[in-house]
Formats: structure tokens, C-alpha cells, sequence
């Protein structure tokens, strides 16, 4: 045994030497938006890595062994939250076995804690489908919800890295007045959208609708998480032919099968949207993000 | 609504300021975080206060209607209608300010640990007796002579608790049920969550990390049975007493160092005086090749002593050496796996026993590996294909018509899978085997399914 204990000891002095530079923080953001929030915020005293792409099912990350190993030299963990990551987040936490960056700890941050939540359901059921007892966790759809996630970010960088605390509010301040001019303008071209009835594949566009005053009068997918059958989207097809809607919108990851049937059979156009950053070629960071969405969805309607 | 709870919520604490000396409103995220989830719970509570008011309002109308009913037909006085009416809603504001001023902690419920069930249920059927079923050249431990149970049977159902203990620890304990009666507690450990430098010590009953295979509940393989090296080496999967310390290296590649100490209470190891009659050591590295590949390598080394063992009929004393060497390999297309993924995987294995069979001088050099890929070719559906093998080395004349006589055969098996998700949750299968392991080949078909309630927890890679 002592043998095995002085060999592990020496391969881990061989292999500490290869240990990356080390930036003040390193960020570990489970989904490409915190990703870019946090490097709006941290600028170069932080260095962050992504978890997953925009062309990734957030619900369905694998807990890699990458991730591990980088969760391993985390000092902050930014997630959504809500259950979001839950298939992989505590596998990934466990075998990190990094103490800084646990549930409760402040190199643990979830987005969604400080948002105010919506659908959250009444009773919990699975039969009713892929649900989230802390109500629906795609909040990134809507803008408005960075600016308290933005707050909550700066005050974990400062309380985790105090060095850094006034170029954190500096950065903070300058993205919050960014943030909230872009959202006029945003508010602004989406204005002939409101009270528009759409079509959504999958319901995870709540924060969206809400923001535009869009109407999702159908989804594509009987239950959320559920793929249709074909019986399904017939039903559908009815709907739509008795209350006509605009388009149907679906994120960069889902399959664009059922939103490409609804358009040959029913005529409706079906718009692919970014969904988070990454989800197109364009939507490089949280503007852009954006920028590309309300595009999307000035263009689809007048389609 | 919102903003005056949060005002409420400030001057509150502005009265307590007079009695404290911490600046009463200077919220933090946790204060603000935990006013919205007080006022979540209101507004939740606010629903179901809703809910019982309009239950309380249909009863009202009813009784309205009953009374009216009762009016003209008997003609009663209207009195009794009048009373029934303010005494159905006089309570309700009552009911809302009660429940209303509870901004309430959790009942205790709320720190319950989590709640996992699995069930599995298999139809099998196999040409040949799998209650007998040897493998020529290897001495099979207990679970490993049988197959599966011919028939209907309720598998490896199992019941899982586990939570955070506190800030340090994680606990979780694995409940099994097999059929004779009874519960086998299939793990039960408690592992730090929290040890600086990357470490994290287990401690108790686990399974161990020396396989890929292994470290996973039966429930979580692709196939429905353990591949031959596992059956053969291990009787079917390695669980054992003891304490397991794991270090992670602070590098960009994911490597892992293990070590374990064990009490031998498991196959191939019988536990010894001191109750340390097995130990290992295993390495893993794993990493991303871009954003579709992804791999994770193993090397584990494993050694147990055992006196009279008994493999069936015969027994063993002396030492037995593992190796185990593992590959898993996964593909999805830009990482997606929702549409498509392949998962490659195959682990080899070479073990040494050295001591006494029965009453023999005895030496056995034996190797076995499978190989297996499982293809999900769209949503919720997949298809998997393995091949595993064993050889055992010739031990000699002495052996001749022992367990230990591999008779020149090198058992092997086909073995195909078909897959159904209805959901995360839920799972049917159905495998065919053509196996020729034994001396005769037999063909075996398995209908199963897998499906979890409650807490499910998350996936290992």
C-alpha cells in the first residue's frame, strides 16, 4: 500500500507541473450565455470556459471528463440552475470533488435564483413531461432577465476575488448601461410583433413571448421534452387552420423536422432562432444574440 | 405586488435596525434570493388560496341553489338560505391572512434525502438450462454460474437514498431485492465533497473503481448481462468494504489517480485476519478530441488473497492479480446526442492466480476482453452489438476434467440489443445472445424493462 501511495505521490508531482496559467478567476459557465456574461463583467481578470455549445441540448450534456478536469480548477461555477443541469451538473460536482465550487458555496452561482421564475408548476408530475419543479429554466430569452443575474455576478466576482472588486463594478456598470439601451432598441423593432400568435417547438420561449407580448398559441410537442406523433400534429395542423399563426419558432440545437412540416402543410414559416450564443454564426455574444433574434422574428413575420 | 413584499421585506428590517447594529437593508444576493423564494411561495400559496376560494364559491352557489331549491318547493324561510350564505364566506378571508402570514420555513420533509427507485423486469428465454452453465477453464464465483432466470422475473430492482450530509460529506445507499427475500445493501457510503487539493475519500460498501463497467449500476449497461471477463473474473460486477481515495489533477486533460483498500468480502478475495484482504489501484484520463469526440482511457490493477474460496465444488487459496485496461470512446454530431450518437467501448482483462485449487499446486494465466458499440440512430431509439471472449491457459494433466480444464474451447458470445426510450426515464429492451461460452452454444432472448421513479440521478460519462 505505502508503495502505491509514494507512486501516486510522485505522478502527481510529475503532472502538477503542467498546471495552465492561472488567470485570477477561472469561471466554469455550464451554457454559452453566462459564458459571454461573464466576460463582460470579468473582462481580462477572468478566464472562462464554456460547458456546452448553442448547438447542444442544455438538458442533455454528458458529464465528460473535460468538464471534470475543468471543474476541477474552477473557482466559480455559473449555471442556470432550475434543474437545467441537473442529468449531469452533479456528476460533474461530485468527481471534481473541487470544495470551492459546491452548492452553497460562493464559487456556486445559479442564474435563475435570482430571477423571478415562470410556469412553475402546480403539482409535479412526469407524465406531464420533461418539467422543472423551480418553473422553466430557459430564462436567457429574455433580456431583461441578465440585468439582476448581471448584479448577482458582479457581487460573487468581488466577494471571490475582492482585488478586482472595482474593475467588476466598472465593467458591471458599463454593461448594465450597454444592456439597457440595447433592450430599447430591441424593444423598439420588435414593437409590431406584439400580440402576434405563434407556433413554438419545444416551450422553452416563455421569457421571450412575455418580453414581445408574442402569443404562442401551439406547441409542436404534446408534452415538453415529448417528440410529436404524427396523430399529435394533426391536431396541430387542425388548430392552426381554425386560429392561423404567424410562424413557428424552434432553437438552433432541436431537429427541424416538425416546425418543416408545419410549413409545407400549413403554409406557416418556420424560423430558427439562436436561442443562446453560438446558436448561429452571428450570435457571437449577447448582443449579437439578440440582434439575430429580433431579426428573425421582424423577418418571419413579414415572411 | 412583488415590489411591495420586497418593501415590506426592507422595513421590516428597517425596524429591526434600531436594534441591531448590521445595516438592515443592505441586501445580498442570498437575502434577495431567499425574499423571491418567500414570495414565490406566496404566490404559490396565493394559487392555492385562489384554488380554494373558487371551491369555496362553487359550495356557495350550490348551497344558494340547494336553498332556492328548498324555497320554492317547501317554501322554508329565507333566513336559513341568508345564514348558510354569509357562513360559507365569511371564513374565507379568515383563511387567506392565516395562511397568508406564513412566508413559512419548509416542513422537515424538505431535507428527506433524495428518493430513487429502479425496476426491471425481464422475460428470458435460453435453449439450454441457464442454471447451468459453466465456462470450461475458469472457476465461476456464486452469481456467475447461472445466466439469468428462465421465465418472468422481477431483476434488479433497487432502491437508492442519498443526499449531502453537510458542507463535507455526500452520503447514498443503494437498497437491492432479490427474489429469495430479504435486502442486500448493494452500496452504502459516505465520500467527501470538499477535501482541498482535488482529493475525495469513500468510505464504506461501493462498488469499485477498477472497471468501467463496474463503477456503473447494472441497470445503467447497455446490455442486460455483464460482458464474460466480467462473469468470469469479477462474478459479474466487483462491490466490496472498504475505502477508496481518488485524486484529481488540476490539468486541462482529465487524469485521475485511485487507490482502494478493501476488506476481501467479494469474490475473487475471501476477507482475511487483519480485513484487508484486497486492494487496487487505477488511472483514468479522458478528454475531449473536438466538439463531437470525446473519449476517457483506464488502466486499474487489482489484487486479492483468498483462503478457501469456494468456486462451486472446488476452493482456492493464494493470491489473485487483475489488470483491467478500458476504453470508451463517444461521437454525437457537434456534441448534440439527442438525434444521433455512437458510443464505443471495450475493456481487456488479464488475471494470474497463483496457490493451492483444491488440494493442486496451481498457476492460471487468463485473459478475456469484450468489445461493444451502441448506436442511437434517432431519438430514443438504439441499436448495440458485442463480441466477448475469454482463454484460459492449459494447466496441465493434474487438472484434467476439473473446472479448471478449458478443454480447447475458447468460450465466446454475439450478442445484439435493441433499445426503446419512452423517456429519460423508462427504457424497454430486447437482446439476443449466441453464446458459446459453455461447451454447447446456446441462444438466449431477453425482454426487459428498466424504468426509474422518483429522484433519478445523474449519468456518469
Amino acid at each position: 500500500m505505502n508503495k502505491l501511495l509514494i507512486g501516486i505521490a510522485l505522478l502527481s508531482a510529475l503532472f502538477s507541473t503542467t498546471v495552465p496559467a492561472k488567470a485570477a478567476v477561472n469561471i466554469f459557465a455550464c451554457e454559452p450565455e453566462w459564458g459571454s456574461l461573464a466576460t463582460e463583467i470579468g473582462g481580462d481578470a477572468v478566464s472562462v470556459y464554456v460547458a456546452s455549445t448553442g448547438r447542444q441540448d442544455p438538458h442533455q450534456i454528458q458529464a465528460r471528463p473535460s468538464l471534470i478536469a475543468r471543474a476541477r480548477t474552477a473557482d466559480l461555477v455559473f449555471c442556470t440552475g432550475a434543474e437545467l443541469e441537473v442529468g449531469w451538473m452533479p456528476v460533474v460536482l461530485r468527481q471534481a470533488a473541487n470544495g470551492k465550487i459546491q452548492p452553497g458555496s460562493p464559487g456556486y452561482l445559479e442564474a435563475a435564483s435570482v430571477v423571478s421564475m415562470k410556469e412553475i408548476p402546480q403539482h409535479l408530475d412526469r407524465a406531464e413531461g420533461d418539467v422543472h419543479a423551480a418553473g422553466n429554466p430557459h430564462i436567457q430569452t429574455d433580456p431583461r432577465n441578465f440585468l439582476p443575474v448581471a448584479d448577482a455576478l458582479a457581487a460573487r466576482l468581488a466577494e471571490i476575488d475582492p482585488a478586482h472588486a472595482a474593475l467588476y463594478k466598472a465593467r458591471h456598470d458599463a454593461f448594465v448601461v450597454k444592456w439597457r439601451a440595447a433592450i430599447k432598441k430591441w424593444e423598439t423593432e420588435a414593437a409590431p410583433l406584439k400580440g402576434m400568435p405563434i407556433a413554438v417547438q419545444h416551450k422553452s420561449w416563455v421569457y421571450l413571448l412575455d418580453w414581445l407580448g408574442l402569443k404562442d398559441l401551439v406547441a409542436l410537442e404534446p408534452k415538453p421534452g415529448v417528440p410529436p406523433s404524427s396523430g399529435y400534429l394533426a391536431e396541430v395542423l387542425a388548430k392552426v387552420k381554425a386560429s392561423p399563426v404567424k410562424m413557428t419558432i424552434r432553437a438552433a440545437y432541436e431537429d427541424d423536422r416538425p416546425s418543416q412540416w408545419l410549413k409545407q402543410n400549413a403554409g406557416v414559416p418556420a424560423v430558427e432562432l439562436p436561442f443562446t450564443v453560438g446558436g448561429s454564426d452571428r450570435a457571437k455574444d449577447l448582443f449579437a444574440l439578440f440582434d439575430e433574434t429580433i431579426d428573425h422574428l421582424v423577418k418571419g413575420v413579414r415572411q | 405586488m412583488k415590489a411591495k413584499k420586497i418593501i415590506g421585506a426592507c422595513a421590516f428590517a428597517a425596524a429591526l435596525r434600531a436594534l441591531s447594529p448590521v445595516p438592515a437593508c443592505a441586501v445580498t444576493d442570498e437575502d434577495l434570493s431567499q425574499i423571491r423564494q418567500s414570495i414565490k411561495k406566496l404566490e404559490m400559496q396565493h394559487a392555492e388560496d385562489a384554488k380554494r376560494i373558487k371551491e369555496l364559491e362553487q359550495r356557495v352557489k350550490v348551497a344558494e341553489a340547494k336553498a332556492q331549491t328548498s324555497q320554492a318547493s317547501a317554501n322554508a324561510t329565507p333566513v336559513v338560505a341568508d345564514t348558510q350564505t354569509t357562513a360559507s364566506s365569511a371564513p374565507i378571508p379568515a383563511a387567506v391572512s392565516v395562511s397568508g402570514q406564513s412566508g413559512a420555513p419548509a416542513s422537515a420533509g424538505a431535507f428527506n434525502p433524495a428518493i430513487g427507485v429502479v425496476l426491471m423486469g425481464t422475460y428470458a428465454h435460453f435453449s439450454h438450462d441457464p442454471d447451468n452453465a459453466p465456462v470450461p477453464g475458469f472457476a465461476l464465483g456464486d452469481e456467475a454460474r447461472s445466466l439469468a432466470t428462465q421465465g418472468f422475473s422481477l431483476g434488479e430492482s433497487e432502491v437508492s437514498l442519498s443526499a449531502n450530509i453537510d458542507q463535507a460529506l455526500y452520503g447514498q445507499v443503494v437498497l437491492s431485492f432479490p427474489r429469495e427475500g430479504g435486502a442486500n445493501v448493494e452500496e452504502g457510503f459516505i465520500q467527501t465533497t470538499s477535501l482541498p487539493w482535488g482529493l475525495t475519500v469513500k468510505g464504506g460498501r461501493f462498488f469499485s473503481g477498477i472497471g468501467y463497467l463496474n463503477e456503473q449500476h447494472q441497470h445503467a449497461w447497455d446490455f442486460l448481462d455483464a460482458p464474460l471477463p466480467y462473469r468470469a473474473m469479477l462474478n459479474n460486477q466487483l462491490g466490496d468494504d472498504g475505502v477508496q481515495v481518488r485524486w484529481t489533477a488540476p490539468t486541462e486533460t482529465f487524469l485521475q489517480f485511485g487507490a482502494e483498500s478493501l476488506r476481501g468480502a467479494s469474490f475473487p478475495a475471501t476477507p482475511t485476519h487483519d480485513g484487508a484482504g484486497a486492494q487496487s489501484v487505477f488511472v483514468r484520463a479522458g478528454g475531449d478530441v473536438n466538439e463531437s469526440n470525446s473519449w476517457l482511457a483506464s488502466l486499474a490493477y487489482y489484487h486479492a488473497d483468498a483462503t478457501d474460496l469456494v468456486t462451486g465444488i472446488d476452493s482456492f487459496t493464494g493470491a489473485t492479480h487483475l489488470g483491467i485496461a478500458g476504453l470508451v470512446w463517444k461521437w454525437a454530431p457537434n456534441g448534440n446526442s439527442v438525434q444521433r450518437s455512437l458510443k464505443l467501448q471495450s475493456e481487456f482483462f488479464f488475471r494470474r492466480q497463483d496457490g493451492t485449487f483444491d488440494t493442486l499446486a496451481y498457476r492460471g494465466d487468463q485473459t478475456g476482453f469484450y468489445g461493444q458499440a451502441i448506436y442511437q440512430f434517432m431519438p430514443r431509439w438504439s441499436v448495440g452489438a458485442r463480441y466477448d471472449q475469454l482463454s484460459a491457459n492449459d494447466v496441465g494433466a493434474d487438472f484434467a476434467g476439473t473446472t479448471l480444464d478449458n478443454l480447447g474451447h475458447t468460450p465466446h458470445r454475439y450478442s445484439t440489443v435493441l433499445m426503446y426510450d419512452t423517456s429519460e426515464f423508462g427504457r424497454f429492451r430486447l437482446q439476443y445472445n449466441y453464446d458459446d461460452s459453455a461447451l454447447q452454444a446456446d441462444q438466449g432472448v431477453m425482454l426487459n424493462y428498466t424504468v426509474s421513479l422518483g429522484a433519478h440521478g445523474a449519468h456518469q460519462y
